[in-house]
């Protein structure tokens, strides 16, 4: 093509480069005020949390915390079991701990089901592996979702050893009925998990399932606290009880920790 | 140079017509997905990539593949392979961008794709996946125009573009074991976790590609007056024996590492593919037509006069290049998800919506892949004429 | 010129094409129309001045989507500073230090008095041809 009209696609193309960094610089113009933490919020150096298996082992329970937490963040109930959402659910003591559990294992542990959530590694591979932040460790150990910024490539739930994450195959808002508002629900195609109920944490309350598991089987049955804290409640269980991490040769650090 | 895409005989837009057939339906298929959610797809919680992945994966391989020709013309000045090259670059591109394709239809939420660019994450290896195949792409384009150009004007290509060239060869390997990495780091996946994926991925891949790239000469030289030249072929057969070779002996290598240490959560994944596993054996078929199908076919192809005869050869690629596919293609991206990390097993199949996205991904590389050889055909047929 | 004719009735064409929309508007007597969002009652002052919010409220927005969710942070002290004495004078806030502060939420504030984001939000955004995507998760307490 002639010098001109190479000359005009060349500045046009320079030009347009140069446009796009006007956009931060207009941001950054908006201005804005100061952020700070919610009053009487509850703050920890590592977040943790223990499920005494033998006070958590009736359906009743389990039941009930799955509930609570399903309901209070507006996880759906997909009836069809491939696109299934669950943030905390009941399985197998072999299916949990493949590890640890053989044929001859204590009856009671192999005849009643455990629950299993996200174990907010403090090592996570799901972190490692997602390719724009959107799953990301907070300082207090707290392993979070930006619903906001996750393109649903599924890659962390490729990398999660434990089964925690589920993809949202369809429009949840089909199954359910009755949304709270003051949670938002997710759209198709982001993936979701247990949070460690940030939001509850942040108004100095206990998570939704830790609430529902003392509510029905009493104190002590699920207990969550600062383990980063030698004085907390979980640091004193955690030195004085038998405890069971899942998968613990995976070197994931899971701070989800039960008492047998 | 590029209107020459748009010049054909009666069969060249026939062609394309049928492409275009097929592009349409499996755009519709992709809006309908888009409204519907990936729930359209046979996926699940379990299983949560498959038929689109898995192309992804096999495709790179595939796009790697052009370093085969590149590596021995270029660094090594293997003159044989003078009029192949441009035809692997040509594979290359719309290989590589089938890949994009399949990537792109496989997301939940595909408008944010950018935020992989916004948002750079070093430590992904689904980052630098972006990163590298799309600077191949890029890189394959760049080559391609202009040695291709300065041929057709009949003069040597700018000096600049050696060290481009150059370059081309350790991304080409690049590419394939970024994409490797994305399986091999994965504690959650024992079926993945083994040092051998990327060699793996990199043997299947430098047989698959050339073993494509056979038949498209073959197939060139019969609908054209352009002759690839049978010396490049017969070199060409003997890379695919060889890589074919070494993906065999490291599938072998793999199955004796899962057998032999008897360890459970290294022998279900392979139960799995050739004996079923608690009663679900869908993969199995396909697991052992693959193997078998790549055994013979290597074994075949031992022989120079298989190898020799165009007939042979062609059918000893084609069915490497199904085995391969089998292989990549299907069965190990599926078969790291069974069973789940909690030991269950979900199955996978693929659903019309996503046969019909697939196939329309597919032809949108054969369009690009036609409208290029059609170039690169028109081009070498006049200049053989002057 | 060659063909004047055709190019410049091609011209005409296009230019009235073009400026379609404004002369057809102005035809139809709607050149006046104003969206008109229903403004909440009984509230002293939002989160901050209107001016700034008619320009920025998107901004502020995506502000705190991040900093809620990436950062940790759930309170919002604006620029602008709300004098108060009690939690009562910082309608949808709380008072302390003698400021105004926000809690960080679209639908635990915001909505809390723009309650219909049909009446609100959609007023002035559907007129515009603007689809934010808040509403794909985010709810609001009264639908309609």
């Amino acid at each position: 093509m002639d010098e001109s009209r190479r000359n005009f696609l060349k500045v046009a193309g320079s030009a347009a480069v140069g446009a796009a960094w006007a956009v931060p610089v207009v941001k950054a113009l908006a201005g804005g005020g100061k952020t700070q933490t919610w009053p009487g919020g509850r703050a920890a150096r590592r977040w943790a949390l223990v499920i005494d298996v033998n006070k958590c082992s009736s359906p009743a329970v389990q039941r009930a915390c799955a509930e609570a937490c399903h309901r209070v963040h507006n996880v759906p109930h997909v009836p069809e079991h491939k696109h299934e959402v669950k943030w905390i659910w009941s399985t197998g003591f072999e299916n949990a701990f493949p590890e640890q559990a053989h044929h001859d294992y204590r009856r009671d542990l192999l005849e009643n089901p455990v629950m299993v959530l996200c174990n907010h590694c403090e090592r996570p591979p799901c972190v490692r592996v997602c390719p724009t932040q959107a799953t990301f460790k907070r300082p207090d150990g707290v392993v979070m979702m930006d619903m906001h910024r996750c393109i649903g490539c599924r890659y962390c739930i490729a990398a999660c050893p434990y089964g925690a994450r589920s993809f949202n195959w369809e429009d949840p808002l089909k199954y359910l009925d009755h949304p709270r508002p003051d949670y938002p629900h997710r759209t198709k195609g982001v993936v979701e998990k247990c949070t460690f109920c940030t939001e509850r944490l942040a108004r100095g309350l206990e998570p939704a399932c830790v609430e529902a598991a003392v509510r029905v089987a009493g104190p002590g049955a699920m207990v969550f606290g600062d383990v980063g804290d030698p004085n907390s409640a979980v640091s004193q269980l955690l030195r004085t009880k038998t405890t069971l991490r899942r998968k613990p040769g995976l070197g994931t650090e899971p701070h989800v920790f039960y008492v047998v | 140079m590029l209107e020459k895409a748009l010049q054909g005989s009666r069969r060249y837009w026939m062609w394309i017509a049928f492409l275009a057939l097929v592009i349409l339906a499996g755009f519709a298929a992709y809006l309908y997905q888009l409204r519907e959610g990936l729930g359209v797809t046979g996926l699940s919680r379990d299983v949560s990539w498959g038929l689109y992945i898995a192309q992804l994966t096999f495709l790179v391989g595939v796009a790697a593949s052009a370093v085969m020709v590149v590596l021995p013309y270029y660094l090594h000045n293997f003159k044989a392979f003078g009029k192949l090259t441009i035809l692997g670059e040509f594979l290359a591109i719309p290989s590589v961008i089938m890949c994009m394709l399949f990537v792109f239809v496989d997301m939940g939420q595909p408008q944010r794709v950018l935020n992989v660019l916004l948002h750079p994450t070093p430590n992904s290896p689904m980052f630098w996946d972006v990163m590298v195949l799309s600077g191949y792409l890029l890189l394959n384009i760049l080559i391609s125009l202009v040695t291709f150009g300065a041929e057709r004007r009949g003069v040597a290509p700018p000096r600049w573009i050696r060290p481009i060239i150059i370059l081309s060869i350790p991304w080409a390997i690049s590419i394939h074991t970024v994409t490797a990495f994305l399986y091999a780091g994965l504690e959650a996946r024992p079926f993945w976790m083994t040092a051998i994926m990327a060699p793996r991925f990199l043997a299947s891949a430098f047989a698959a590609g050339p073993s494509l790239l056979i038949l498209l000469c073959l197939l060139v030289r019969r609908v054209s007056r352009f002759d690839p030249g049978r010396e490049g072929i017969q070199k060409v057969a003997v890379i695919v024996t060889y890589a074919m070779a070494a993906n065999i002996f490291f599938v072998l290598v793999e199955l004796f590492t899962g057998i032999y240490s008897d360890m459970p959560e290294h022998l279900h994944y392979f139960q799995y593919l050739f004996l079923g596993l608690e009663g679900h054996h869908a993969l199995v078929p396909w697991a052992w037509t693959s193997q078998l199908l790549g055994v013979a076919a290597l074994v075949a192809m031992f022989f120079p006069q298989v190898r020799r005869n165009e007939k042979t050869l062609a059918l000893a690629c084609l069915a490497i290049f199904a085995a391969l596919w089998m292989e990549k293609g299907l069965t190990l991206i599926i078969a790291g998800f069974v069973p789940n990390p909690l030991g269950e097993v979900t199955e996978y199949s693929p659903t019309l919506v996503e046969l019909l996205i697939t196939f329309g991904i597919y032809a949108i590389g054969a369009l690009v892949l036609s409208g290029l050889y059609k170039i690169a055909i028109t081009v070498r047929e006049s200049l053989k004429a002057a | 010129m060659h063909d004047s004719g055709k190019i410049i009735g091609g011209l005409v064409i296009f230019v009235a094409g073009l400026t379609f929309p404004f002369w057809f508007t102005l035809a139809a007597g709607q050149a006046d129309y104003r969206p008109d969002p229903e403004r909440p009652t009984g509230q002293k002052h939002c989160v901050e001045d209107t001016a700034y919010m008619k320009a920025w409220h998107m901004d502020l927005l995506d502000h705190w989507r991040d900093e809620v969710v990436r950062n940790g942070q759930r309170v919002y002290l604006p620029d602008k500073r709300w004098p108060c004495s009690r939690d009562e004078d910082c309608t949808g806030g709380f008072c302390q230090q003698g400021s105004c502060r926000y809690d960080m939420s679209l639908t635990n504030n915001c909505l809390e008095c723009h309650r219909s984001r049909a009446r609100f939000c959609d007023r002035c955004h559907d007129y515009l041809e603007v689809k934010p995507y808040c509403w794909d998760c985010h709810l609001a307490p009264e639908e309609e």
